[in-house]
Parts: C-alpha cells; sequence; structure tokens
C-alpha cells in the first residue's frame, strides 16, 4: 500500500501539495513514484514562470517511462528544489520530503482547498487499482 | 485478447512482481527495483522468466538444407552441441525476426525466437519449407517449453550447482542437454545481458521447481525492465524497437550474422548484395547524452541546422555505465562514430555524440 499522509491535498495526476508559510510546496504521491518505477531524470521550470492549473510545467522520467508534471493550482514558481533535479532517484526514497519539486505563490490560496484530500485520493487508488 | 502467462507467473506475484504486457503474455516489469536488478545481474547473479520466448524445431534430412534457406548465418559452421544468432528474413532483407539456431545434429535444431513473433515465424517458416522441396518437419512447441535465463558473473556457479561442474566446460554459444535433478532439458551459454550467463530450457511442469532452486542458489529475480537496460547497454537490438519487417542487418550494424559468399542462398540475399553494393543509406549508432535528457524511441535526431538525420529507437539512463544512452538510425552521412548530433527532446536539440557499439562489454 502506498503511503497516503492524512495532513496533504492531492490531484488527480497524483501530485501533492502543502501550504507552508503562504507558500504551495508541490510533490509527487509515493503512489506516482511507485508507479513510474526508479526516477532517472526531472525537468522543473524556472524561478518566476507562470504555472496554470492542469497544464504541464515539468516532466519526470524514469527507466521506463516519460510523465508530465501538472500544476495543481495557478501560481508563480518562487523556489525550485534543484537537490533533486541533481539526484532524482530522491523521489523514490522520500517523495513527500527531501524530494519536493517545487514551490508556488498562489494565484488564489483558495484553490488549494478545492484539491482532494487523504480521503479522497485514497478513494481515487482504489478505484484505480480496481 | 487475452494474455497468456508463463508456468511461473505465480511464482512472480508470490514475489511481488508488478506484471505488464509483453509479446501477448503477462510478464514481470520487475520485482524491486530495475537498477538494483541491473546491477545484480553486472556483479553477480540475476534470474529472468523468459518462458514467453519461441521453440520451433526442424528436423529431418532437410533440415539444415532448409535453415540454409530461411536464416543469414551459415548454419553448415556449427556444429551438434553450438548455437548462432542469426536473422530470418524477408525477400526485401527486412527482418521477420532475429532467433538463435541450435543444432543437435545435422538433422534436427531448435530455433528460439521472439515472444511477439512466434505465429509470424511459425507460419512463414513452415511456408518456406513447403515451397520447397526440403524434407524435414516444421514443429511449434512454444507453448510446452520454459525458459529460464541465469545470467551474470555468478551465473556459472549457480548453473553448476545444479546441474553439476560439468557445465564449465560450455564454451559460449555451445549447449549440452542436461539434468536439473529430476528434470532434463538444455543448458545453453547464451544471454541477452552482456554477461556470461545460461539459458536453461525445461518442460513447463519443471519450470517452478527450477525457478525456486535458482533463486535459492541465491539469483536475483529480474524483470523486462533491466533485461532491457542490460541488452541496450550490451549493444543487442530489440525486435519491434531497433529492427522489423522496413530494418536489414546491414542497416542494423549485423553484418557479421550475415553470411553472402560459399553458402547456399536464403531469402533476403539478393536484396542484402544490392544494398552491400550501394552501401545502407542509414545506420545503426550508439548515442550518448552530452546534454541532460534522455532520449526515447521515436524521437527524431536533427543536425546543427535542425534538418532530421535519423531517429532514435531505444534509449534510457543505463545503470551500470551510468550515462543516458540510445540506439538510433542514422543517415550514413552522420553516422561517423565521435560526431555530434542532436535528439529532439519535447521540441528542445538535446546534444548527443554518436558512439560505436557497445556501451558495456564485460572484462574477460
Amino acid at each position: 500500500m502506498s503511503k497516503i499522509p492524512a495532513d496533504l491535498k492531492y490531484t488527480e495526476e497524483h501530485e501533492w501539495v502543502r501550504i507552508e508559510d503562504g507558500v504551495v510546496v508541490v510533490g509527487i504521491t509515493d503512489h506516482a513514484q511507485s508507479a513510474l518505477g526508479d526516477v532517472v531524470f526531472l525537468e522543473l521550470p524556472p524561478v518566476g514562470r507562470k504555472l496554470l492549473k492542469g497544464k504541464a510545467f515539468g516532466v519526470v522520467e524514469s527507466v521506463k517511462a516519460v510523465s508530465d508534471l501538472y500544476a495543481p493550482v495557478d501560481g508563480d514558481v518562487s523556489e525550485v528544489n534543484n537537490l533533486i533535479v541533481d539526484a532524482p532517484e530522491g523521489l523514490n526514497k522520500d517523495p513527500y520530503g527531501a524530494a519536493w519539486l517545487l514551490k508556488l505563490k498562489p494565484a488564489n490560496a483558495k484553490d488549494v482547498d478545492a484539491l482532494l484530500d487523504a480521503a479522497g485520493y485514497t478513494a481515487l487508488l482504489a478505484k484505480i487499482a480496481k | 485478447m487475452t494474455l497468456k502467462r508463463t508456468p511461473l507467473y505465480d511464482c512472480h506475484v508470490a514475489a511481488g512482481a508488478k506484471m505488464v504486457d509483453f509479446g501477448g503474455f503477462e510478464m514481470p516489469l520487475k520485482y524491486t527495483s530495475e537498477t538494483t536488478e541491473h546491477m545484480a545481474v553486472r556483479t553477480g547473479v540475476g534470474v529472468f522468466d523468459v518462458s514467453h520466448m519461441g521453440e520451433v524445431f526442424i528436423e529431418g534430412q532437410g533440415a539444415q538444407a532448409a535453415l540454409q534457406r530461411l536464416v543469414t548465418n551459415d548454419v553448415a559452421r556449427i556444429k551438434d552441441g553450438q548455437a548462432m544468432y542469426a536473422g530470418l528474413l524477408n525477400e526485401k532483407a527486412g527482418f521477420v525476426d532475429d532467433v538463435i539456431v541450435y543444432r543437435f545434429s545435422a538433422e534436427r535444431f531448435l530455433v528460439c525466437v521472439n515472444a511477439g513473433n512466434q505465429d509470424k515465424d511459425f507460419i512463414w517458416m513452415r511456408a518456406v519449407v513447403a515451397a520447397s522441396a526440403l524434407r524435414c518437419t516444421v514443429r511449434n512447441e512454444g507453448p510446452q517449453w520454459s525458459q529460464l535465463a541465469v545470467q551474470g558473473p555468478r551465473a556459472v556457479d549457480v548453473v553448476a550447482g545444479l546441474c553439476g561442474d560439468s557445465v564449465r566446460a560450455i564454451e559460449g554459444y555451445h549447449f549440452v542437454q542436461g539434468a536439473f535433478g529430476a528434470a532434463r532439458g538444455i543448458v545453453a551459454r547464451t544471454g541477452y545481458t552482456g554477461e556470461d550467463g545460461f539459458e536453461l530450457y525445461v518442460k513447463n511442469a519443471d519450470a517452478p521447481a527450477l525457478w525456486d532452486a535458482v533463486v535459492a542458489a541465491g539469483a536475483v529475480p529480474c524483470g523486462l525492465a533491466c533485461r532491457d537496460t542490460l541488452r541496450l547497454e550490451a549493444g543487442m537490438c530489440l525486435y519491434g524497437n531497433d529492427i522489423d519487417d522496413d530494418t536489414t542487418p546491414l542497416e542494423a550494424n549485423l553484418s557479421w550474422i550475415v553470411k553472402l559468399e560459399g553458402r547456399p542462398p536464403f531469402i533476403g540475399m539478393e536484396a542484402l548484395q544490392a544494398q552491400k553494393a550501394q552501401g545502407p543509406q542509414r545506420l545503426l549508432r550508439g548515442l550518448v547524452m552530452v546534454e541532460r535528457g534522455i532520449a526515447r524511441h521515436g524521437y527524431d535526431v536533427v543536425d546543427e541546422a535542425g534538418k532530421k538525420i535519423g531517429v532514435v529507437t531505444s534509449g534510457t539512463q543505463a545503470p551500470f555505465v551510468n550515462k543516458a544512452i540510445a540506439f538510433a538510425y542514422l543517415d550514413r552521412a552522420h553516422s561517423d562514430v565521435s560526431s555530434s548530433v542532436f535528439v529532439l527532446i519535447r521540441d528542445k536539440p538535446v546534444k548527443a555524440a554518436v558512439q560505436k557499439l557497445p556501451f558495456y562489454k564485460r572484462s574477460a
């Protein structure tokens, strides 16, 4: 079973978000890293880039697969985790911690409320497994 | 279409494998991590279920002549107990399949074919034999046989532990008929990883016990994901990715499996002779990414000016050589080793160096 921390919000594209001092931290879920397999490449946008909810903002590649990353909410990139870009295999080890991807200054902080909570994401995964 | 399962399906599921569709079979992609499994084969020993591969027997007085008609390599050059890699071509010299031919005797051969091609190959081989006056039978025994590939520097110890020390004397691309406990089968020193290793052929009923014994002897269960990265490092083609009905052995860097002289003609020979005289217009080459990015199957290769000069057929981040590597067909004019090309990755040209295959060669 993949881990789904109760204090995070989730997207249907298997990203998680957490609000930290008014900034939205974005990562991929444990399910996503497990489904991808060993992650070997990560491409993230530069600081300052405007992201639009539901639009691709970057790419994560495993040995076998290429997947787009989708913005959870509208916002401006305020920080990028360059440590994980340089060592993307970290995504397989700590997807909810050290392997966060980027931070966004949200256009509207309330947008985060509309995302799935842990129960909603658990239900989504159960549906996928069927 | 329902997916077929090998006799080891339950072993894979019990070991926690992630299963995928490959060549019409439900096969293990990986058990733990594809990188860990890859490194186990490079540094220790791993075991793959390759029971999806097909086994076609050609038998009778005309068996050798039939194979000479069917494949690119000169089958007369192998002795009993010897095997040979070869191309099975169509009239245009495109690959129907790439195969390994095992000679039991001049009147009995086994042709190991790719999983996804086994029906097509069988129909092709039978039709070629039927159209000739050759006296031999072509029999598809694929559904009855299982195959385990035990690969890696310690593979010989594992197989010797099961079959006796005599297997240590089997040379590369040779085989014996041997015993695994109560079961009998074929012990071949062949593989698809670039390492020393064995492929063990047994009847389906004997496969699960053999798998368990090999794993108990220390072989790490390995899935198709690392089989792909291992063969890429070792510079070996995958049918459907790097070679197909429209690519020829001369284009695919496989002229070493083509014998045009001093042998009876084979299907596709004339087309190959013509291509050889002219020189192939495209050649399969290795690419090593110089800038960050991973080239994948189907990505275009362009020159400095952005003009298309080729296409990527396989690519990955290679765990052991620790580089992003790829195979690509390049226009002949751009195929010189160590020249620079660009792979279009998400519309962005990313620099790569043309390199001779393989990327990895084991030390003797």
